[in-house]
């Protein structure tokens, strides 16, 4: 079975590429890539009519809210919603109800999204049991049941002796451990940045330093056990000198930022909006900037969409009681196509971010358009323009920011491994 | 004079043409209120609801009061003994209540941003009696009243705000009125118990009281909470007394007519030396009393009247 992708702008973030070509795909892997006049005999031929095709999205950190709260996100919901994101893969958080602490919990995982999910699931687990920092979990049969990387997600592991042992110990093991750099005395209870912004609402807000002083230390213990470690979120100009100091070094580390702390900021929050009550909270103008020049000289590596469902019990409260996070699958690549259109990003830099890095990150062999790599592909146009209606998504929670807002760029299709699993009507 | 708000929800929303509208009206208010006749009949048939989701006396009693003055049927709800315990959220007990059609809603809650939450969710005129640490709008109308009737002016005053700003939303809101008003706004307090980048709002920000002090007009004290004197923000309470309480000797470095206020209920020992506070020549702080009823009193009614416009539209 090949198909025969023809007339369409390819984006390859692997040689950095934007240009007209086509793309041979045969038996669910990439056969062949090229411009000029494409090859005859493909069982089937699709006419892009010009459109860009890339490789499928690969999303590190997604919440899918089995077990425990599956009426906010089900991996059938979660799966819907990606494929029409243009994601491929989902890399799902350990931060359910129960943690994702152990085989037989990653087994079910791993169960459920078979049966449900018509894009690539891969699971992380958790680093400690029950994400409370205190005992590591069994990495080695973890990984044995499928696990690609190990993290206590919004849950800084406080006690420093723990968190060496499990980078140690992990490091033996050869698991990737991800971590989200924050300090937890000073973030406490924060649910904006400190700033004239949360003064004049009067929130209980979180200084940028925290960001710095949880990635100072985790580089520490990194340099002390040499582990392979990924910051999940950098979002503030004061931790990217550290961050590029430790890469310099040559530590094994990389760093992701959400699609969020890209595109909005503290500002956006206005009158308490609580859909833009995410974790870390918004950030001000100048770290936004900051973090996307640290995206666009690749200091940062991945984006992520930082897909975390909420009902609307959970968010119709006051600022601060309200529940962190907003969805994102169906939002990530139009609000990355933001910074496109702003000038700020090229196409094969933006897929570099969303697919290819990630994939590196996890020796996935997807997320780029090279012969032998799967035919995991998005079609989309970058310029279609929309006005975002969150009850057109697919997920089960619609805790979206862009609510209302005008978009550009639009998913055609979504293949996984050659097969179609989203096609815009 | 036009005052053209469904709710009053923060000073930030208003213009210095508001401000000077409520005052003006207030101003009557207070005539009415030292008479033996303390009737007015202009919120006859509306229903005023107070809910207090966090303990009041003072607030509570003024707006109860200011209501019956004015022939509102006013009810108490103690919030944070019912419902809340049940587990009900905001949204649903204002839909409950919006259900017993009240005209008047008004609304005390421990967190920022409760209150215009709740705005958004009633058809009725909603006051704000204090969200956390974000805005209490008639403290901030009855300090402004308070001051213009014993300086004769609310412009081009020095004014100085002192204790626990971080923690105080009288502090937010009378920073923005006061600064509206085209007043020099000084701020003393020890830098634990400033909100940060608070220079932003145009003020003048002083960690000695002594220098802050110096020719001010107005000296407004702030209370200290408890629960804030732990160690926390500040080493102890007689540590704070020493550098940032009001006694007759910092005083001294103030304009010699200056007035001291205190929204109350004051530490007397903690933040005020209780002779001062009781001081007839220097302190307004039964004044501010006083006024909060006429203050609140002029609101609700240009609230009402907006309502009835709005509802005759």
């Amino acid at each position: 079975m090949s198909t025969l992708f023809k007339n369409a702008r390819l984006i390859d973030p692997e040689t950095g590429t934007d240009a007209p070509g086509w793309l041979l795909v045969q038996d669910g892997l990439i056969a062949a890539q090229g411009d000029g006049t494409p090859p005859a005999g493909a069982a089937q031929i699709i006419d892009c009519n010009g459109k860009c095709l890339a490789p499928g999205i690969v999303d590190l950190g997604v919440k899918v809210c089995e077990p425990g709260e599956r009426h906010k996100e089900s991996y059938k919901s979660a799966g819907l919603a990606a494929a029409a994101g243009g994601i491929t893969t989902i890399v799902t958080r350990p931060d359910t109800t129960p943690a994702i602490d152990s085989p037989e919990a990653l087994e079910f995982v791993t169960r459920r999204a078979q049966v449900d999910a018509p894009v690539n699931v891969l699971p992380i687990a958790a680093l400690t049991k029950n994400r409370e920092g205190r005992e590591m979990t069994e990495i080695g049969f973890l990984m044995d049941a499928g696990a690609v990387a190990f993290s206590d997600c919004d849950h800084v592991v406080e006690n420093t002796k723990v968190f060496s042992r499990a980078l140690t110990y992990a490091r033996s093991c050869g698991a990737l451990v991800i971590a989200h750099p924050q300090d937890p005395g000073l973030s406490q209870g924060a649910a904006a940045t400190s700033g004239k912004f949360a003064s004049l609402r009067g929130l209980p807000a979180v200084s940028p330093m925290a960001e710095r002083m949880g990635l100072d230390r985790d580089i520490a213990l990194i340099e002390m056990t040499g582990a392979k470690y990924h910051a999940d979120q950098i979002t503030t100009a004061r931790a990217l000198p550290a961050l590029e100091r430790a890469k310099k070094n040559g530590l094994d580390i990389t760093a992701g930022v959400s699609i969020h702390h890209l595109t909005l900021n503290e500002l956006d929050v206005a009158d308490y909006r609580t859909f833009f009550k995410i974790k870390p909270p918004l950030r001000s103008e100048d770290d936004r900037m900051a973090v996307v020049e640290a995206l666009r000289s690749g200091l940062i590596d991945i984006i992520s969409s930082m897909h975390t469902p909420q009902d609307e019990e959970s968010k119709r409260l006051p600022f601060e009681e309200a529940a962190s996070g907003a969805v994102a699958l169906e939002t990530l690549l139009p609000a990355a196509l933001r910074l496109y259109h702003a000038g700020q990003m090229e196409l094969p830099q933006l897929f570099r971010a969303m697919a290819l890095n990630p994939a590196l990150r996890l020796d996935l062999p997807s997320g780029r358009l090279s012969p032998g790599a799967p035919a995991d592909l998005v079609l989309f146009d970058a310029d279609a323009p929309f006005v975002l209606d969150r009850a057109t998504l697919k997920s089960k929670s619609r805790n979206t920011p862009f609510d209302g807002q005008r978009m550009q760029g639009r998913v055609l299709a979504t293949y996984v491994a050659g097969t179609p699993v989203y096609r815009r009507a | 004079m036009t005052f053209a708000h469904r709710h009053l929800l923060g000073i930030e929303q208003l213009r210095p043409q508001d401000i000077t509208a409520i005052l003006d009206l207030a101003e009557t208010y207070v005539d009415l209120n030292r008479q033996s006749d303390k009737h007015a009949d202009v919120l006859a048939g509306l229903t005023q609801i107070n809910m207090f989701f966090e303990a009041s006396t003072r607030t509570q009693a003024s707006f109860e009061l200011a209501g019956k003055r004015l022939g509102a049927d006013v009810m108490n709800m103690a919030m944070q003994a019912s419902s809340i315990k049940k587990g009900e959220t905001l949204i649903d007990t204002a839909m409950t209540l919006n259900a017993m059609h009240p005209d008047l809603l008004v609304v005390r809650h421990p967190h920022s941003g409760a209150v215009d939450l709740l705005a958004q969710k009633v058809n009725c005129a909603v006051l704000n009696a204090g969200d956390g640490r974000h805005e209490h709008p008639t403290q901030a109308l009855l300090d402004a009243l308070t001051i213009r009737r014993a300086k004769g002016r609310l412009h081009r005053l020095n004014i100085a705000i002192c204790g626990d700003i971080a923690h105080s939303r009288v502090a937010r809101s009378n920073i923005l009125l006061l600064g509206k008003m085209e007043n020099r706004i000084r701020l003393i307090g020890p830098p634990t118990l400033m909100p940060s980048q608070i220079d932003q709002f145009g003020v003048e920000v002083y960690d000695d009281m002594r220098k802050g002090l110096a020719d001010v007009d107005v000296v407004m004290m702030l209370r200290l909470q408890r629960e804030r004197m732990d160690g926390g923000f500040i080493p102890s309470e007689r540590e704070y007394y020493h550098r940032y309480g009001l006694d007759a000797e910092k005083l001294g470095l103030a304009k010699p007519d200056a007035i001291v206020m205190h929204p109350g209920p004051m530490n007397r020992g903690v933040e005020i030396d209780g002779t001062l506070a009781d001081d007839i020549n220097r302190s307004v702080i039964q004044d501010q009393v006083e006024m909060g009823v006429a203050v609140r009193m002029a609101a609700m009614e240009l609230l009402a009247r907006n309502l009835a416009k709005a509802r005759a539209a």
